[in-house]
């Protein structure tokens, strides 16, 4: 079995005219542990909603999540939380880090509600990402780059065995991009992480073999959620 | 990072509104605590102070303004008694001791009381405990023109032993109305906690006599304290005073006196709990609107919190913790409140009447108030805590793609 098992998963929302649409519905999709995948997905594509639901942030309507064995498509909320706190790592497009924590102590919230809690990693992984001179600033007063390598360590501080990066690269400038995106690639793979990364930039895409389009996947076409 | 270390930096990252939020609970606090120990320990107090008398013989009069006046040294004496009065009840049978009383001048404010010095120095104003005279003074002599001070008189007065002073007539100070006489401090009192530390002692006849005074009550006495051999006779003395008299009052017993009186005055303690309820009510008010406030500003913070897979519970446990500190914070800060207030009220009583309270005085509200303004606190907090609990994660992540 692999790391992530998907089976006709089925995502809808009701519009603001109250008519349900479908805008996720994937037959099959799947992952093993330590393989770097990338997904395209245009914007209101669903790649979002995709990767809530990997997480168990939301719930499917219908179909099987298997993540790391577990069945996050029938597991309680808490019980969600609890693998995603130790499963799970999240990059986010606009980085989501705690304004009023630092740097140090961003990452350690990223291991706060999982299994393991070990401040020595936290330090380790920023010293990583190359900010063992910032650990204790606070994100405002760092730029938009080191915010983004902050947000990697703390996706890593749980010692996840999935990854997932929603446009993780979409606010940064294109070296810095690729400065984020192998920083990434590299730390799942010392991490022995999978990486699951969605986006719409080509560039970043070009550089995952192999590389899915949700359109192909998902056979509600183009949604209009997200 | 622990959830208290969470909690504690969300406080400091709100602190103007925890500063608040604080300071109202410590408020409510300090005035509740403020209201339950000066009120039970002023009845306590006051209920208490007999100053060694059973009962207190004055003309036709109520028996509280009797009490006031004569133990209590508060109050406008009612009337004047003869001197056979005095005589007369203290050969009564179930009379073991009979004190004269005058008064009638002041010194700056200062009530003189005049009165028979060794039987003063009999008396136990408290179990065990008599008026004791200072080191280096002594009591006056019946006959002379001498004074001792209560302790608080004197250091109110800055008088010491050796000192002069003018009487002035009448018990408010009026600087224009200053007897002739000079009286010498002989003695002061060691503190009794008592009212007689705020009084000035006379001789009785030198009250009577003093210049200006009219000289025919110059045998006359204000009231008379009198000790019972047994209770029963104050019932036969009630009856025979009160009852089939009607020219004397004899107030009897002391204590049920004052503990009517703060019966009487009760709904004034009544009152100012209520108050202080009210603003325990607001304090939680202040809380809870506070916190739900913020949970409108923290939505982000917490679907990243939950995204890094923080249950529900904890969410909102934190939350409930961040409202208990609050309140825990101003519950601390409310014993300051209390101890500023109680200092202040305790002062104004002691000079007033000269009955002291005592701030280390154990009372059960130090612990329960504190206690209650916590739970309040927490409860308070629930409300946004629900807020928080319910906060669904997609939708703040933000940005959707």
């Amino acid at each position: 079995m692999g790391l992530l098992e998907i089976h006709q998963l089925e995502k809808g929302f009701f519009t603001p005219e109250g008519r349900h649409q479908k805008i996720l519905d994937i037959r099959s999709f799947s992952m093993n542990s330590g393989q770097q995948l990338g997904l395209r997905g245009q914007s209101g594509s669903g790649k979002t909603t995709f990767l809530h639901m990997i997480a168990g942030i939301i719930q499917p309507d219908a179909g099987q999540i298997l993540l790391d064995g577990h069945p996050m498509h029938a597991l309680s909320e808490a019980r969600r939380d609890q693998i995603r706190a130790s499963t799970v790592g999240y990059i986010f497009q606009t980085f989501n880090l705690l304004a009023g924590f630092t740097c140090l102590e961003n990452v350690h919230l990223g291991m706060r509600f999982g299994s393991q809690q070990n401040p020595e990693r936290a330090v380790s992984l920023l010293e990583q990402v190359g900010l063992q001179d910032r650990m204790h600033y606070r994100p405002s007063q760092l730029s938009v780059g080191q915010q983004q390598r902050v947000a990697i360590a703390r996706a890593l501080a749980n010692s996840p065995r999935l990854v997932l990066a929603d446009e993780p690269t979409g606010n940064l400038d294109p070296s810095l991009a690729e400065e984020a995106l192998s920083l990434i690639r590299t730390l799942c793979t010392e991490n022995n992480a999978a990486l699951l990364l969605v986006s719409h930039d080509q560039g970043i895409l070009d550089q995952f073999q192999p590389c899915l389009d949700l359109r192909e996947i998902n056979r509600a076409g183009q949604g209009g959620g997200s | 990072m622990s959830l208290l270390g969470m909690v504690l930096r969300s406080l400091r990252q709100h602190l103007l509104s925890t500063v608040i939020t604080s300071c109202s609970i410590a408020l409510a606090g300090g005035l509740i605590l403020s209201v339950w120990t000066i009120k039970d320990q002023a009845n306590q107090a006051f209920v208490g102070v007999h100053s060694g008398f059973d009962a207190v013989l004055g003309i036709r009069s109520s028996k509280l303004q009797l009490v006031l006046n004569a133990i209590f040294h508060v109050e406008a004496s009612p009337g004047n008694l003869a001197w056979q009065d005095y005589l007369d009840i203290r050969e009564h049978p179930g009379v073991s001791q009979a004190l004269p009383i005058a008064v009638g001048d002041n010194y700056r404010g200062y009530r003189l009381v005049g009165t028979l010095p060794d039987i003063l120095s009999q008396v136990a104003y408290r179990e065990a405990s008599t008026y004791q005279i200072a080191p280096g003074g002594r009591w006056m002599d019946p006959q002379r023109r001498e004074a001792v001070l209560g302790s608080f008189a004197a250091q109110q007065l800055g008088l010491k032993v050796g000192d002069t002073f003018h009487p002035y007539h009448g018990l408010l100070f009026d600087e224009s109305k200053q007897h002739a006489e000079t009286y010498v401090v002989v003695g002061e009192l060691e503190p009794s906690n008592s009212p007689a530390d705020r009084v000035i002692w006379i001789p009785l006849a030198g009250l009577q006599k003093m210049s200006g005074h009219d000289p025919k009550t110059a045998t006359d006495i204000s009231a008379v304290l009198i000790k019972l051999n047994q209770p029963q006779a104050g019932f036969r003395m009630d009856m025979m005073i009160n009852k089939q008299g009607d020219r004397l009052t004899m107030a009897w017993p002391v204590d049920q006196i004052m503990a009517q009186l703060f019966t009487k005055i009760g709904w004034f303690d009544k009152v100012l709990t209520l108050v202080a309820y009210l603003v325990a009510v607001v304090a939680a008010g202040g809380i809870l609107a506070g916190l739900y406030n913020t949970m409108e500003e923290r939505r982000r913070d917490i679907a990243i919190l939950r995204s890094l897979g923080a249950r529900r519970r904890i969410i909102f446990g934190t939350v409930v913790m961040e409202s208990s500190l609050i309140a825990f914070f101003g519950s601390i800060l409310s014993l300051v409140i209390h101890t500023a207030i109680f200092i202040v009220a305790a002062k104004m009583i002691r000079q007033q009447t000269g009955v002291v309270l005592n701030l280390w005085q154990w009372h059960p509200s130090l612990i329960w108030t504190p206690i209650g303004m916590t739970l309040i606190g927490t409860f308070a907090g629930c409300i946004p805590a629900f807020k928080a609990y319910r906060t669904p994660v997609a939708e703040n992540l933000t940005p959707l793609s």
